[in-house]
């Protein structure tokens, strides 16, 4: 239930992700599903998922140490680096390495989160030679140059300035800062003006050597390359780097919650969202805990919430739950907007929903459906593309869950008892949650 | 190069195109790769067939799809959806509205049976009406009145079609939202929800033969509505003058400005125009290696960011637009002018042979890495069709923007960019003034 203004935008049903490969000849190429563990003569590791029904190879890595590893009074230092990789390397200035780039085909992209460094690249198997070489500078050799630093410093300064006054921002900031106090997730990760200008080339270069190591890399490979020429390939590119990383020791972080955090702004729609602690990916109640999210709010057009609010009462376009699971850190967070002389009402709804979640658990019915989806779910939107294989591929790496996870999945989601079910939804929402409200005071408290 | 390009998109033998005798016209597309189908309907309605002040009623009737039939109450598709662990969606733009779900092909049958259900069996109630009309208030909260670029855009629209229904927004102006009601939504199905306007697009790991089969036991029951009259919209006028559009809002901390002129789209053009317009913007603005990109933003550094936009899948006239925004303490004059200076520049020198086969090439790998995905492949067919075009225009797009030469892109340019008929929409901060408080 998307509207498409001028541009498509996605909006409370998530555009679909799925992708899947048009077949360019007539064998299918469903037999070359398997996951191989691919690791190099220098010891990089990667996994790989053969496809040749379109001539493309898509990569996908990360550097474990994210924006977290921002030194005080440089914060923003690691976005920034990220920005400059493919803004010249080598002997390549940012013209001539931008150029070599185009000419290569290659889709590529580096990104920082806050807890890792990521970087893709999409390009026509006939091409990949020159697009690797690129990829080997940029990762092995970024320049730094004064041109690029000032230009890119400028667009996240601008990027920064133009958010000053956005409410949302607002909002996103005062809950950071309210629920992390002094941890570094309490920082925006894009820094501030402050921070970027006393950045220079030489701090990128040590930030550079400090975290680009084999030590920290996870890799996730797809499509029209064999293992033997992948091996050759991930030499060339990641081989010449250090064997360990520098890394700062990040502390775990304790989210304050049972705390309001009210950002006044008279706007049309009043947001809402509820921060509960959450649990690792590894913790043995993950799946338990994941399946009554899911029914709580999580799944779009059957949970509760969605029941409740939208449906029901027609108060919000977009209600849903997540678990987010960070390195030092999980939480479950359910989010809303609705009419701002209706937020009280829905806040309350909101709350009576997690109270019945933890009084009386779901019903043997309702877990069963949950159970179906969450497995259904996972082969229609998580594996279908070279796009989604490498993007599914690289996190189970990251949340170090095993290669025989996507097997073991199954078996861990079947085993949940409605039991189990009841005791996840005690341990996580039994807390008094952290409510922050972005728009007018609610309207009860006028009264 | 050609052959992949042209396979891509998809192989004209592969590509299954045939109509039910009720005038259902069906596109199969098979993919099997992995044992998913993707399902979508697409009916050849729009905001833009809305009846005046009615403003919303096509993307509201797209809500009210999901209340149930009599056979199948509300609620039951998605529950179905997700005991697979599928995913279900619909959307409405200006010529069309669309429904899909992503399931296994063993769901396939069934998914077609609930569509050909709720195609001529929508049951609805004020109650219900009432409450999913909150739904589209609330939407258009979130989506439009809390987000200041969504605002002007809006308007910049209302603006640039002085006579096209193109003007009006896809989710409707609020004052006309409120008011729609159960009998709008009703009228609005039965008029335009029949096999005979309507488009199913498969693509998946299905085969032609299949889908033929479960289509006729679906959809092929399903009897033919009357003859729709032909999609004439009331068109532009000549267009003669420059028109602005400014917002200011306290929310907006640094200036933009975008420019938009009404241009043909594939539905509209002269041969070869469109896709010379869908390069012409690939050069100017579409992406780091674009001349704005490099003279604005790398050479002058007057600017972030500026970009250039061209969307030619519409059934009537399209638009052209470009993006800017100051840098530091330049002035978005400044940028305006110097943007100004890069469209005259292609006026009056055209562009290079090596500039233009690089946009070639962006464009061409760009189709072929959008075959990634199956739901992307299925929609690339299904607005095509639902805005007058074929599954053969489809395929041979690609060849048809290979054989664009540099003089067609500096003649659209030259035709269709003229600064003495364009829209301006400026975003600008609004300095707040309230008691006690001065300002800056």
């Amino acid at each position: 239930m998307t509207i498409f203004n001028r541009l498509p935008v996605g909006a409370a049903k998530p555009l679909l992700v799925v992708l899947v490969l048009m077949g360019l000849s007539a064998t299918p190429a469903r037999a070359a599903k398997a996951i191989q563990e691919v690791t190099t003569s220098t010891g990089i590791t990667a996994w790989l998922v053969e496809d040749y029904s379109l001539p493309i190879v898509s990569i996908r890595f990360a550097f474990r140490g994210g924006s977290t590893q921002d030194p005080s009074g440089k914060e923003g230092i690691v976005n920034l680096m990220t920005s400059l990789l493919d803004e010249g390397a080598g002997e390549l200035d940012s013209e001539a390495f931008q150029e070599r780039l185009d000419d290569a085909g290659a889709a590529t992209r580096f990104w920082a989160g806050s807890d890792a460094v990521y970087g893709s690249m999409r390009v026509l198997a006939d091409q990949k030679d020159d697009a690797f070489d690129l990829l080997r500078r940029a990762i092995e050799q970024p320049r730094f140059d004064q041109e690029p630093l000032d230009r890119i410093r400028g667009q996240i300064g601008s990027g920064i300035r133009s958010q000053a006054k956005d409410p949302e921002t607002a909002a996103e900031v005062a809950w950071s800062k309210a629920i992390y106090g002094d941890h570094p997730y309490s920082r925006p990760y894009e820094g501030t003006e402050q921070t970027l200008a006393a950045v220079t080339t030489s701090d990128l270069r040590t930030l550079h050597k400090r975290l680009f190591a084999r030590g920290n890399l996870s890799i996730a490979v797809a499509g029209a390359i064999n293992a033997d020429t992948l091996k050759r390939d991930l030499d060339r590119i990641f081989g010449g780097l250090p064997a360990e990383p520098s890394l700062v020791p990040i502390p775990e972080a304790e989210p304050k919650l049972g705390q309001e955090i009210l950002t006044p702004f008279y706007l049309a729609q009043t947001r809402l969202s509820l921060t509960y602690p959450g649990l690792s990916h590894k913790d043995a109640h993950f799946f338990a805990a994941y399946l009554m999210n899911n029914i709580l709010g999580g799944s779009v057009s059957t949970s509760r919430l969605w029941n409740a609010v939208r449906e029901k009462r027609g108060l919000a376009y977009d209600i849903h739950s997540i678990l987010d699971n960070r390195d030092y850190a999980s939480t479950l967070v359910i989010g809303t907007g609705t009419r701002p002389d209706r937020a009280a009402e829905v806040l309350s709804l909101i709350r009576g929903e997690v109270r019945r979640m933890t009084d009386e658990g779901v019903s043997e019915k309702e877990l069963e459906a949950a159970k179906k989806e969450a497995i259904g779910s996972y082969a229609i939107a998580s594996l279908n593309s070279l796009s989604a294989i490498t993007h599914t591929l690289l996190e189970i790496q990251m949340e170090d869950l095993g290669i025989d996870y996507i097997e073991r999945r199954k078996q861990l989601i079947q085993a949940v008892t409605v039991d189990d079910v009841r005791s996840a939804a005690r341990r996580l929402l039994s807390t008094d949650p952290a409510v922050l409200i972005l728009g007018a005071p609610l309207e009860e408290r006028r009264g | 190069m050609m052959t992949s390009e042209a396979a891509a998109v998809g192989d004209p033998l592969e590509v299954g195109n045939f109509m039910l005798s009720n005038g259902l016209e069906v596109v199969v597309i098979p993919d099997h790769r992995a044992p998913i189908v993707t399902h979508m309907v697409w009916y050849k309605v729009g905001n833009a067939d809305e009846p005046a002040g009615k403003s919303g009623i096509a993307h509201f009737l797209e809500h009210l799809m999901f209340k149930g039939t009599k056979k199948h109450p509300a609620g039951e598709l998605a529950a179905k959806v997700a005991e697979i662990g599928g995913e279900e969606n619909a959307f409405t733009y200006r010529d069309y509205t669309a429904y899909l779900q992503t399931v296994t092909p063993e769901a396939l049958g069934t998914m077609m049976e609930f569509e050909a259900d709720r195609m001529r069996n929508l049951v609805l109630t004020d109650a219900v009406v009432e409450t999913e009309r909150d739904v589209i208030l609330e939407e258009r909260r979130s989506g439009i009145e809390n987000q200041s670029e969504q605002l002007l855009d809006e308007e910049v629209q209302a603006t640039l079609y002085q006579n096209h229904p193109y003007r009006i927004p896809v989710i409707g102006w609020m004052h006309e939202m409120e008011q729609l009601n159960c009998g709008d939504a009703l009228s609005f199905y039965d008029r335009f929800y029949a096999p005979n306007n309507a488009i199913l697009v498969v693509a998946g790991d299905v085969d032609t033969a299949t889908v033929w089969r479960l289509a006729e036991n679906t959809y092929g029951a399903v009897p033919r509505g009357p003859d729709l009259p032909p999609r004439v919209r009331p068109q532009e006028p000549e267009q003669n003058t420059k028109r602005t559009v400014t917002l200011t809002d306290p929310r907006v901390t640094m200036p933009s400005f975008q420019k938009s002129w009404v241009t043909p789209s594939y539905g509209t053009a002269e041969p070869g125009e469109a896709e010379a317009l869908e390069l012409l913007s690939e050069i100017l603005g579409g992406g780091t290696r674009s001349r704005i990109y490099q003279d604005l933003v790398v050479k002058q550094g007057i600017a972030d960011a500026g970009s250039a936009y061209f969307d030619g899948t519409m059934l009537d006239p399209s638009s052209f637009t470009i993006y800017g925004s100051p840098r530091g303490g330049a002035k978005i004059e400044a940028v305006e002018t110097a943007i100004d200076a890069e469209i005259q520049k292609i006026i009056e020198d055209g562009i290079t042979d090596v500039e233009l086969e690089k946009a070639k090439n962006r464009f061409l790998r760009s189709v072929i890495f959008a075959c990634d995905s199956q739901a992307g492949m299925a929609r690339m067919y299904g607005a095509a069709l639902a805005t007058g075009g074929t599954a053969y225009d489809v395929q041979e797009r690609p060849l048809r923007v290979r054989m664009v030469t540099a003089a067609q892109v500096q003649a659209v340019a030259r035709k269709y960019l003229d600064p003495e008929r364009s829209v301006t929409g400026y975003l600008l901060p609004r300095q707040t003034v309230t008691s006690g408080e001065k300002s800056r």
